[in-house]
């Protein structure tokens, strides 16, 4: 009944690995047997109803949890997190479902949130650094905001969803993880901000999204990993399946 | 294509950005206080150097403790203690002096303040207590221990030393304590502004969950701002010992309203992510002035209590009234 398919190779080197990971919450189990590898380069999308299961692999991916066992590979080597900072050091960043962003500071000062620059001699803050790699960013990603010092409270939410996702962007170096980037999206904010996905590709990072909207998911994945409570249903390429397989894959009905 | 904003939807980013609509009714507010008392109290030496540079010396203390509560604020937290901090700290420093030198009694002092800040921050940042209930209970508790370390009695400080460097003296013509004001205002004004440290403190007063994921070690900077709060609150205690020559358990009894109403003001946010230093000493400076102008003005003390909270009110009314969320 599970016929887990690893096909595509038309991708980059392994970025993300799991292997058989188990998470179980004293005798609940969360999640059974994962394994999935995702490329560099490659936009793989988690499909699966509430409870699936989706939000615990996301937080044992970003270091939040640590798998009861398996093992997680960072584009090839072994990695165990012991917290969200260590995943952050080794190169993945998780762009949040709310986004995570301080409403009332600048654009740049979200993007270097936690890792400011400073200049010598006396460690001071280097905002105009700052506000440059973060204009640079936004032009590059094609974010559009009036200024690199506009406040966060000001911009309109796919502004916001932008921001999130750039910076999770400028500090991974594998792997970004996209939890439901366009729910609280309109029809245009939301396509503007599936082009900045797809712009990622070209950063030959690895992308997991999580979405709830299936026509997003074809949109933007590669392939795309159903879980229904807990267990890992399926791994198809997105080009050859259909809305109508996912939904039952979801649903578990025929 | 060339880099810059300039192919961007221009979007109105105000030039006035550095003095926000609120900062600006704040200076107005000064100027209109200020013009009042000169006019209505021009015969009542208002306007003497004396009595302006009075005016500055007595808000010094205020203005230290504004300082730390601007961070305190900043970080979402709040300190209710820092007056009776000031009490311990002062009458701390005041009974070792009597024993000991100059050196370890501003140790003492400083030292109390910042310990009672580490009681506070370590109640908040590792057990998850409000800092309005612990600041509350301690606020009490180390009012009454104020009261019974010195049997309610004053403590003379005779070190000239001390009453020279943190009250009546002088450096090339201008008061300590002005040096002080100036030295803390400087100093927290640059911390504040230009350190990560002071970046951190605004991000999680803005959004606590954002600096957590961002990995800003949030109970770390909320014990560290409750700290500062101490030592300000120590350093206010000692200017009040060298001024007045003598520490009691009154000192700071009354700077609450005060302090808080002068950084509110000021335009720092009572729910933390904004605050302004030199806001604070201008809102400082601001109830110094009312302070001095309505006793000018020959009101009873129970008068100048009331005219004074009304005036704080709407001061207060005022400058929430734009940044409400």
């Amino acid at each position: 009944m599970t016929d887990k398919t690893e096909t595509s190779l038309t991708h980059g080197r392994p970025m993300l690995e799991l292997t058989n990971i188990h998470k179980a919450f004293g005798g609940v189990v969360a999640i059974e047997d994962f394994s999935l590898t995702v490329r560099a380069g490659e936009i793989v999308a988690l499909v699966g109803d509430n409870g699936a299961g989706k939000s615990t692999l996301i937080k044992i991916i970003s270091g939040v949890y640590t798998p009861t066992s398996g093992s997680i590979a960072l584009d090839g080597a072994p990695v165990q997190f012991s917290d969200a900072s260590s995943a952050r050091a080794s190169g993945i960043e998780v762009v949040y479902q709310d986004l995570a962003l301080a409403d009332h500071q600048p654009v740049y000062m979200n993007l270097f949130l936690g890792r400011e620059k400073t200049k010598p001699p006396f460690g001071l803050l280097d905002r105009k650094a700052m506000m440059q790699e973060t204009q640079a960013l936004v032009d590059e990603l094609d974010v559009r905001i009036p200024s690199a010092r506009a406040t966060i409270k000001d911009l309109s939410g796919g502004q916001r969803q932008g921001i999130a996702i750039a910076r999770a962007t400028h500090w991974a170096k594998k792997l970004v993880l996209l939890d439901e980037p366009t729910a609280a999206l309109g029809v245009a904010e939301t396509a503007k901000v599936e082009k900045i996905v797809e712009a990622l590709r070209a950063r030959d990072l690895a992308i997991l999204i999580i979405s709830h909207s299936l026509d997003q998911v074809f949109r933007l994945s590669d392939r795309i990993c159903v879980l229904r409570r807990g267990k890992q249903i399926s791994v198809r390429e997105t080009a050859k399946t259909d809305k109508n397989e996912i939904v039952s894959m979801i649903t578990g009905v025929h | 294509m060339s880099t810059n904003t300039s192919l961007k939807p221009v979007a109105r980013v105000p030039l006035t950005s550095r003095l926000e609509p609120q900062q600006f009714v704040l200076y107005l507010g000064f100027a209109a206080i200020f013009l009042f008392f000169a006019v209505t109290l021009a015969d009542d030496g208002f306007l003497t150097t004396r009595n302006l540079s009075n005016i500055v010396l007595q808000t010094a203390p205020a203005t230290v403790m504004a300082i730390g509560l601007v961070f305190v604020l900043s970080a979402g937290e709040i300190d209710l203690s820092f007056g009776s901090i000031v009490a311990v700290s002062a009458l701390a420093a005041a009974v070792v002096m009597q024993e000991h030198s100059l050196l370890l009694g501003v140790l003492a002092g400083l030292g109390a303040g910042v310990a009672i800040g580490w009681l506070n921050g370590m109640l908040v940042a590792y057990l998850g207590l409000p800092s309005f209930l612990v600041t509350l209970a301690t606020m009490g508790l180390f009012a009454g221990l104020a009261r019974s370390m010195t049997d309610l009695r004053s403590i003379p400080v005779v070190n000239e030393a001390f009453t020279g460097f943190f009250g009546s003296g002088s450096l090339l013509g201008i008061p300590s304590l002005i040096l002080w004001t100036l030295g803390a205002v400087i100093v927290g004004h640059i911390v504040y502004r230009e350190t990560r440290f002071g970046a951190h403190v605004v991000a999680t007063g803005d959004n606590a969950r954002a600096a957590q994921v961002s990995g800003i070690k949030v109970p770390r900077l909320r014990l560290t701002v409750l700290m500062l709060s101490g030592l300000c609150a120590g350093l206010a205690g000692l200017l009040y010992a060298g001024r007045l020559q003598a520490a009691k358990y009154t000192l700071g009894e009354s700077d609450l309203m005060t302090v808080i109403a002068a950084v509110i003001v000021g335009g720092t946010a009572l729910n933390g992510g904004k605050g302004t230093i030199v806001g604070a000493l201008v809102g400082s400076l601001l109830m110094g002035m009312l302070n001095n102008g309505l006793i000018l003005m020959g009101l009873s003390v129970s008068d100048q209590m009331i005219v004074r909270g009304l005036i704080i009110l709407v001061a207060v009314a005022i400058s929430l009234r734009d940044t409400t969320r």
